[in-house]
C-alpha cells in the first residue's frame, strides 16, 4: 500500500536510531569492560535507589503541580472565542521556543543569593531569601519548563468536549461545580493522563535542571547517568541505569494507561 | 380543560444585530403536546432553548406558572432536554446516565434503583443498562436521552429534534412510542422538528414558524386544512398556490374563471392566494373539465402518482391513483371545498408554480358562469 510506502523513511529511521541503540543500551548494561556477561552493573546501579526515588518524587511532584496549575489554564483557553485561544494557545507554547539551557540559566540570574529577585529583597532589608539550590527550585525549573506538555494535551481534549454534554448536566440539575465534577473532569481524564505522561517522563530523566537550580543533595538520576557518561566513563554502569530508568518509566506508563483502559474515554 | 403552564410574552432574540425571534407570544398547556415547527433557522430551537432556559430572551418574558423565570439558570427549571444527537454522558453506563438526574437531587439509592428500573422498562431497554452509550444503536440511545430526561418526572419535556438522526422506519416506531410515553406520563411535551409529517402525526398542537415569527398556530387538521399564508400551505404538504381575486363572499376568480368556494369576509375585489392540494383535484376527460391542461411528466410514489399538468405555462401537480401518461390531454374538476382562500402576504408568490396567468382561459367558456353551482357552499358540503 501506498501509505506503507511513505512511513517507510521514518520506520527506516526508527530501526537505525532507536531500536538498534536500545539494543545496545542493553547489551553495555548485561555486560563489564571486556565484553563479558554480568549482573554486577545492575547490582551496583540499584545502590543508586535514593537518587533514584528522589528522581521520581520530584517528577510526581512537577507532574501535580503542572496539573493544578495548567488544567484552569487549559479550560480558560478552550472556553475562550477562537481568536482569543489562538493567542493564549501560543503564549503557552511561546516558551518552548527559546533555549531549554537559557531558560533555566534566566532562572539562576533570577533566583541566586546575588540574583534580581534578593537584590530587590536586598533593597528593604530582607533576605537574601534560600531561593535557590534546594529542591523548591529544582522542581519548580522542571514545572516552568514541561507546563506546556500538560496544557496542551488538556486544551486538547477540553476543548473537544461536546457543549451540549454540558447543557445536559445543567438540565439535568448541575451548578457549575456538579457539572466540572461530574462531565467535564472525568472526560477529560485522557487529557490529564497523557499530559502527566508528558510531564513525567522527560522529569524523572532530567539533569541539567537539578545541576544548575539544585544543591549538592538535588542531584537527579539524570546526573548520575550523564556523569557515567562524560565523567567517570563507565558506559556499562551507566547503560545499566538508564535501563532500570527506562523501565520504571515503562511501568508509570503501563499504570498511568490503566485509567484509560475505558474505551470509551480512550477513543475522545 | 387544562391549564396554562408556559406563557413567552413579546419574546425577542437578537444575535449579533441579527433577529430571530421577532415578539413570539405563545402559550403552553400542561400535558399537551405542541410542536414548533418551521425549516431550519426560523427560530424554533432558539425558542426551546429559551424555555430551556440556555438562551436569555433579549426582551420579553418567560413565564412559568405565572412566574416569571428569564434569570431562573437551567438547573433550576422543572423542565428537561432531550438533546438532538442525545448529548448522553460517554462515560456512564446506560442506567447511570439515566440516574444521573436524580443522583444530583440526592435522590435514596434504593428509590433511584427504582425509578430507573421503571424508566428503562417504559423505553424497552431491559438488559442493556451495562452498556455504554457508544455500544448501542441511535434508536437505543435516542431512548435512553428521552429516559434520562423523564426519570425526573419533569413538568415539561423538551424535544429537539429528537428523530432527526434516525432512520425513516425508525423514526414512525419512535414518534408512536413518543406519543404513547405522553399519554401515559401526562407531561407537556415541547417537540421541534422541521417533518411537517412527524409534527401532523404527533402533536396536539401545531406551531408553524418562520423568520423568526409565529406564522400559524392550530390543531394539526387546521393547518393543513385552513392554512393561514402561503408559507404554512406550501411548508405543510405540497400545494398549488395560484394568484385569485375574491369577487364575493364564496366567490373566488382565477385563471379567468370564478369558482364557489368556503371563504367570506374579504373585501370585494380583494386579490387572495388559492391553495389547491393536490389530492384534491378529480382528473377527468377534458370535455368536462373546468380547466384543461396537458401531462408533462408523471412519477410513481408508490401510493400514487406525482402527475404534473401543464395548465398553458402553469403547471400543477396533481396526486392521482390513475396513470395519465405524458401528453395526455386531460381535464380537471374542483368542488368548493377543494378551493382555499388565503390573504396576501409577505410569502405571496414565492410558493407553488406562478408562471404567468394566461388569458387565453378567457376565451373556454362563458366568464361570469360560477363553476361548482350556485348554491351556497353549505349545500355543496352536505352533497359530499
Amino acid at each position: 500500500m501506498k501509505s506503507r510506502f511513505l512511513a517507510g523513511p521514518y520506520i527506516a529511521w526508527m530501526a537505525i536510531f532507536t531500536v538498534v541503540p536500545l539494543g545496545m543500551v542493553v547489551y553495555f548494561a548485561f555486560t563489564d569492560n571486556s565484553g563479558a556477561f554480568t549482573f554486577a552493573n545492575l547490582t551496583y546501579a540499584w545502590e543508586y535507589w535514593p537518587v533514584l526515588l528522589r528522581s521520581v518524587w520530584y517528577a510526581v511532584a512537577a507532574c501535580l503541580i503542572c496539573l493544578v496549575v495548567g488544567y484552569p489554564v487549559a479550560y480558560v483557553i478552550a472556553q475562550s472565542t477562537a481568536s482569543v485561544q489562538r493567542v493564549l494557545y501560543l503564549l503557552v507554547t511561546l516558551p518552548m521556543c527559546m533555549s531549554f539551557l537559557l531558560r533555566t540559566l534566566a532562572w539562576v540570574a533570577l533566583l541566586r543569593d546575588t540574583g534580581l529577585i534578593n537584590s530587590f529583597l536586598g533593597l528593604f532589608g530582607i533576605g537574601p531569601a534560600p531561593l535557590i539550590r534546594n529542591s523548591g527550585s529544582v522542581i519548580m525549573g522542571m514545572v516552568y519548563n514541561y507546563l506546556p506538555y500538560m496544557i496542551m494535551p488538556l486544551y486538547t481534549v477540553i476543548a473537544k468536549l461536546d457543549p451540549r454534554l454540558i447543557e445536559a448536566a445543567q438540565d439535568l440539575g448541575c451548578g457549575s461545580f456538579q457539572t466540572f465534577r461530574r462531565v467535564v473532569l472525568p472526560l477529560s481524564v485522557p487529557g490529564i493522563v497523557s499530559g502527566i505522561t508528558m510531564v513525567f517522563v522527560p522529569a524523572v530523566s532530567t539533569f541539567y535542571i537539578s545541576q544548575k537550580l539544585g544543591g549538592t543533595e538535588d542531584i537527579m538520576i539524570g546526573d548520575i547517568i550523564e556523569r557515567q557518561f562524560k565523567g567517570n566513563l563507565n558506559q556499562n554502569l551507566g547503560a545499566a541505569m538508564s535501563l532500570i530508568l527506562m523501565v520504571l518509566v515503562f511501568i508509570s506508563i503501563g499504570l498511568m494507561n490503566r485509567f484509560t483502559d475505558d474505551e470509551e474515554v480512550a477513543t475522545i | 380543560m387544562s391549564k396554562e403552564l408556559i406563557r413567552l410574552v413579546d419574546c425577542r432574540m437578537d444575535f449579533d444585530g441579527e433577529t430571530v425571534l421577532d415578539s413570539i407570544n405563545i402559550y403552553f398547556n400542561d400535558s399537551e403536546f405542541l410542536t414548533l415547527l418551521g425549516p431550519s433557522g426560523c427560530g424554533k430551537t432558539t425558542t426551546l432553548r429559551i424555555i430551556g432556559g440556555f438562551l436569555q430572551p433579549t426582551s420579553g418574558d418567560v413565564l412559568f406558572d405565572g412566574v416569571r423565570i428569564n434569570d431562573v439558570p437551567p438547573h433550576k427549571r422543572r423542565v428537561n432536554t432531550v438533546f438532538q444527537k442525545y448529548a448522553l454522558f460517554p462515560h456512564l453506563n446506560v442506567f447511570e446516565n439515566i440516574a444521573f438526574g436524580l443522583r444530583i437531587a440526592k435522590v435514596p439509592e434504593a428509590e433511584i434503583r427504582e425509578r430507573v428500573a421503571e424508566m428503562i422498562g417504559i423505553v424497552s431497554l431491559k438488559g442493556f443498562e451495562k452498556r455504554k452509550p457508544g455500544q448501542l444503536s441511535g434508536g437505543q440511545q435516542q431512548r435512553v436521552a428521552i429516559a434520562r430526561a423523564l426519570v425526573n418526572r419533569p413538568k415539561v419535556l423538551l424535544l429537539d429534534e429528537p428523530l432527526g438522526a434516525l432512520d425513516l422506519r425508525l423514526r414512525k416506531d419512535m414518534q408512536n412510542e413518543l406519543k404513547r410515553i405522553q399519554q401515559q406520563l401526562g407531561i407537556t411535551f415541547i417537540y421541534v422538528t422541521h417533518d411537517q409529517e412527524e409534527a401532523l402525526a404527533m402533536s396536539d398542537t401545531v406551531v408553524v414558524m418562520d423568520r423568526g415569527r409565529i406564522q400559524q398556530i392550530g390543531t394539526p387538521e387546521d393547518i393543513y386544512n385552513e392554512p393561514k399564508n402561503a408559507f404554512v400551505a406550501d411548508f405543510i404538504g405540497e400545494s398549488n398556490i395560484l394568484d385569485g381575486v375574491m369577487r364575493a363572499d364564496y366567490v373566488v376568480e382565477f385563471f379567468g374563471r370564478k369558482f364557489r368556494c368556503l371563504d367570506r369576509g374579504f373585501a370585494k375585489d380583494e386579490p387572495v392566494d388559492v391553495v389547491i392540494r393536490p389530492e384534491d383535484v378529480d382528473i377527468v376527460p377534458p370535455d368536462s373539465g373546468h380547466l384543461c391542461g396537458t401531462v408533462t411528466s408523471v412519477t410513481f410514489k408508490g401510493v400514487h402518482y406525482d402527475t404534473i399538468v401543464d395548465f398553458r405555462g402553469f403547471k400543477w401537480l396533481i396526486q392521482t391513483t390513475d396513470l395519465h401518461q405524458p401528453g395526455e390531454y386531460i381535464g380537471i374538476k374542483l368542488t368548493p371545498n377543494d378551493i382555499h382562500v388565503m390573504k396576501k402576504s409577505v410569502y405571496s408568490g414565492m410558493f407553488g408554480d406562478y408562471s404567468s396567468y394566461s388569458a387565453e382561459y378567457d376565451e373556454i367558456n362563458d366568464p361570469d358562469a360560477v363553476i361548482g353551482g350556485e348554491e351556497s357552499p353549505e349545500e355543496a358540503l352536505n352533497e359530499e
